[in-house]
């Protein structure tokens, strides 16, 4: 049972810290531009797509993520420098409305390019394996993402609390007219913290291909997770989106493993059986109106 | 926006078009296309579904992502009543409305003491609630949906004959669209659009801002679910993709195409995207580039949508 | 200013913090029926967050509002405007987008109280003639009477701030909160607001925040002076300027 608990426990931190590299560009565009962003899945879906690609070509998974990486940003600054740039002084109807165009638009482009079925992106054969932890086995490839994810979310912390970067960023996301005002580049600094999370979006894609399915609509299902994730860590603040990152990880996933039999203890086990998965699913929504309920603005408000 | 006043040539246009809504069963029985019959419900029906957000939206100034919820709960109440045996439209219809109501209180009362990008992602979250649960519950179908074995009855009306049901789907839509711009021209509907113009002023001048705004979402909410009663009907099937979050974003899309806080925009929206959808299926698979390619140029170029390049219904700027 | 004057509005210690800081300090003042009652003090002192404060866009801390009679601290700002508490802000804050008109008829319309009224979502407003002529009226009033039908956008900002006062008007308060009416006008324009205030002052009670000391000298009955989060003073204007805690703390540095 512990073991269980345990699995879980890290499958949960995994698909925390990958949400976690889409939520940290979501919630820089989000809190610095004030733009909501719907086609940043829509890059996490190139992003896996470029990868395949990419690793098919040449033999190579490490070469397909940098090259997925690197398209992928490229992609983010052509659709900054000639769309989105326009729609940062719009209201935030004109924004979610382009951007679905944008997410229509990338769905069916990669629909025609790759086709309606699914692509295949394997876990590179020396990591295919389980290894072997205190008392159980869990899958070498899993561990190898959680690795990354926490060196990512480590080095973007400190690129975010430390660096000179970093610091117009945060500048940026809690009071924009000032820091334009300080005589940083704005306009710049917009397309750059773009790129760079269009870059952290097909890293998350290329390292999740092999464990979920690479296809058309991958985006949306992420995407509207990254948004829970950003809204209940407080939109602009990293630290907000890494903690909402690994609370919803973990609470979606082990709410699906204990919530069935939780059920079972105090409700006949058929209602606790139908009942536990469509709580389990529902859990994370619930989390986010509760955390909204009592701080409208996310746990870790960016602008005071 | 200013406050919305209707023109009389709006007005007469309108009473022409609906005079050919009319017309259109025998007009395509003339042309042997009697099978559009059905379609034409279906596009009306958006259209009934689009002017309700376009309430929330466009009059209220509630940037609501989550209309789809109170559409689909209302198809799926009355697939779950038919499936109990209660098929009466009189019962049926007025119901799923009232639970679609019912919801649009409770998620309207804990979202809207939320502002901006918050009460977009708040509406959106309680709408994949929904999604979520009713894809879960295996004794609403699941992932399959909820077939609609009969048609609701309702008197005398024999609606599972086309066109009847049309009849029944045009009036219905007529009233909706004669009651909102009654309630636009109203003290209320005055209320509401100064509320999207300028929040804190009202609450300054005394109006319980929160309960007017409330009021105006319960109501697109009660009305969207008639709406999805009326598609269950027409199509058959309550699917779990009613209530998916892209179907509210196609809502926005219409009532941004045809113009957001106009009485008709919604009607033009709706009509326009699905006939191309309709026509352009045929011609190409992926003709939704073309659709995202148009919604961005009307995004960036015609804020005020179809009904704003011509001045429809609204005072020139 | 005889004493027998009643007591409008009392607030009676009220305190405001933002983290660590007091904006107020136990701030005390009284505003006498029927006065133009000034709040001065330098910039930061914490002038309009006492105006938030009383008009309930933020709740205080700690202290009592009594306005009227009327314990006003849990009060919903729609509740204080019924009782007869109406503010401008500091900045324009009207219905750019509307016509003029539309803007006094929506400020009219809120004060009629009962609930068939705002909530009538069936009988066209265009009926309501009453209405309608009591904001051509509060357009005369303010001297804005030919500009009905223009967009509040496109008058001049003396104007604007002019229409602020006509919605404000609109509500019939008792009380009148105007956060610095004068900011941003020229001589002309100001002169104009001051004539306005002027007459307005003879029918309601004023508390006034105000930079331009000419005019604050020229309006009001009595002054208080708001320094670090407290009310160091209140009088009439003459003890005012005699004040040596005011000179020292506020009209020193402005010569």
């Amino acid at each position: 049972m512990t073991q269980l608990i345990l699995e879980q426990a890290l499958n949960g931190l995994q698909f925390g810290l990958m949400l976690f590299l889409l939520a940290a560009g979501l919630t820089l565009v989000f809190g610095i531009m004030d733009m909501i962003n719907l086609a940043h899945g829509s890059l996490y879906m190139v992003g896996a797509y470029l990868a395949a690609a990419a690793t098919q070509a040449s033999g190579s998974f490490i070469i397909g993520i940098g090259a997925a990486m690197l398209g992928t940003a490229l992609l983010g600054v052509l659709i900054e420098v000639t769309l989105l740039r326009r729609l940062y002084a719009r209201n935030h109807l004109a924004q979610v409305l382009a951007t679905f165009a944008l997410i229509l638009i990338a769905n069916e482009s990669v629909r025609m390019i790759w086709g309606a079925q699914p692509v295949l992106l394997n876990t590179p054969d020396e990591l295919s394996g389980p290894v072997s932890l205190v008392g159980f086995f869990y899958p070498a490839y899993r561990l190898l993402i959680i690795g990354v994810g926490a060196l990512v979310a480590a080095l973007l912390y400190v690129l975010v609390a430390r660096t000179r970067v970093g610091m117009w960023v945060r500048a940026g996301a809690s009071n924009r007219e000032m820091t334009e005002a300080l005589g940083v580049n704005v306009r710049l600094l917009f397309t750059a913290v773009l790129a760079f999370g269009a870059a952290l979006c097909a890293l998350a894609g290329a390292l999740l291909g092999p464990l979920l399915a690479v296809q058309v609509g991958m985006g949306e299902s992420i995407l509207i997770l990254a948004f829970v994730v950003i809204v209940i860590g407080g939109i602009g603040s990293i630290r907000g989106a890494l903690v909402g990152s690994l609370l919803v990880g973990l609470v979606d996933t082990l709410g699906r493993a204990a919530l069935p039999s939780l059920l079972r203890t105090f409700l006949s086990s058929e209602t606790a059986s139908s009942l536990g998965p469509a709580l389990a699913s529902i859990l994370i929504y619930v989390l986010m109106v509760a955390v909204l309920f009592w701080r409208p603005e996310g746990l870790f408000p960016a602008r005071s | 926006m200013a406050l919305y006043r209707s023109s009389p040539g709006r007005r007469i246009a309108a009473g022409v078009v609906l005079v050919l809504l009319v017309l259109l069963p025998w007009l395509l029985e003339i042309l042997d296309q009697s099978f559009y019959v059905s379609f034409a419900s279906r596009v009306l029906i958006f259209a009934l579904a689009a002017t309700t957000l376009n309430l929330v939206i466009g009059f209220g100034g509630m940037v609501s992502f989550g209309h789809a919820a109170f559409f689909g709960v209302g198809a799926y109440c009355v697939a779950i009543l038919a499936d109990s045996g209660v098929l009466s439209a009189a019962l049926a219809w007025p119901l799923a409305a009232g639970v679609a109501a019912l919801l649009a209180l409770l998620v309207g009362a804990i979202s809207l003491r939320t502002r901006g990008v918050y009460f977009i992602m708040i509406t959106l979250a309680f709408a994949q609630m929904v999604f979520y649960l009713v894809l879960s519950l295996k004794s609403w179908g699941g992932d399959d949906g909820l077939s609609l074995l009969h048609r609701s009855t309702f008197g005398s009306l024999d609606l599972k004959d086309d066109s009847t049901f049309y009849f029944v789907v045009l009036a219905l839509l007529t009233l909706v669209l004669a009651a909102l711009d009654r309630l636009a021209h109203s003290r209320f509907g005055r209320v509401i659009q100064s509320i999207r113009e300028n929040e804190t002023r009202m609450e300054a001048l005394g109006y319980p801002v929160f309960t007017y705004k409330l009021v105006c979402f319960v109501i697109g909410g009660g009305l969207a679910g008639l709406a999805g009663a009326l598609l269950v009907n027409q199509s058959g099937l309550a699917s779990p993709s009613l209530l998916h979050w892209m179907q509210s974003g196609t809502l926005m899309v219409m009532i941004v195409i045809g113009g957001v806080g106009s009485v008709f925009g919604g009607v033009v929206g709706a009509v326009l995207l699905l006939l191309c959808e309709e026509f352009f299926v045929g011609i190409s698979p992926h003709w939704q580039i073309g659709l995202g390619l148009v919604l961005l140029a009307v995004v960036l170029r015609a804020p005020l949508g179809i009904a704003g390049l011509f001045g429809w219904g609204r005072n020139r700027e | 200013m005889s004493d027998q004057r009643a007591t409008l509005l009392d607030v009676h210690e009220v305190s405001k913090h933002f983290g660590g800081i007091y904006a107020l300090n136990a701030a005390s003042l009284k505003v006498e029926a029927g006065e133009v009652h000034a709040l001065i003090g330098p910039n930061g002192a914490g002038k309009t967050t006492l105006i938030h404060v009383l008009s309930g866009a933020m709740p205080a801390d700690a202290g009592r509002v009594l306005f009227a009679g009327q314990d006003l601290v849990r009060r919903p700002m729609h509740e204080r405007v019924a009782l007869g508490l109406a503010r401008s802000y500091q900045i324009t804050n009207i219905f750019p987008r509307l016509t003029v008109l539309d803007n006094v008829t929506i400020a009219v319309q809120a004060r009629v109280r009962d609930w068939g009224s705002s909530f009538s979502f069936w009988k066209p407003f265009s009926l309501d003639s009453a209405i309608v002529a009591e904001a051509h009226d509060l357009l005369a009033q303010v001297s804005l009477a030919g500009l009905a039908g223009r967009r509040a956008l496109q008058l001049s900002h003396g104007e604007q701030r002019c229409l602020e006062v006509a919605l404000v008007l609109a509500t019939k308060p008792k009380l009148l909160l105007l956060d610095e009416p004068m900011a941003g006008m020229g001589p002309d324009e100001s002169a104009r607001m001051v004539g306005l205030i002027e007459h307005l002052a003879r029918r309601v009670t004023v508390l006034l925040v105000e930079h331009d000391m000419d005019a604050v000298f020229r309006l009001a009955d009595r002054i208080s002076v708001l320094v670090g989060g407290r009310i160091i003073a209140s009088g009439d204007p003459e003890a005012i300027r005699a004040d040596a805690d005011v000179r020292r703390a506020y009209l020193g540095d402005e010569g």
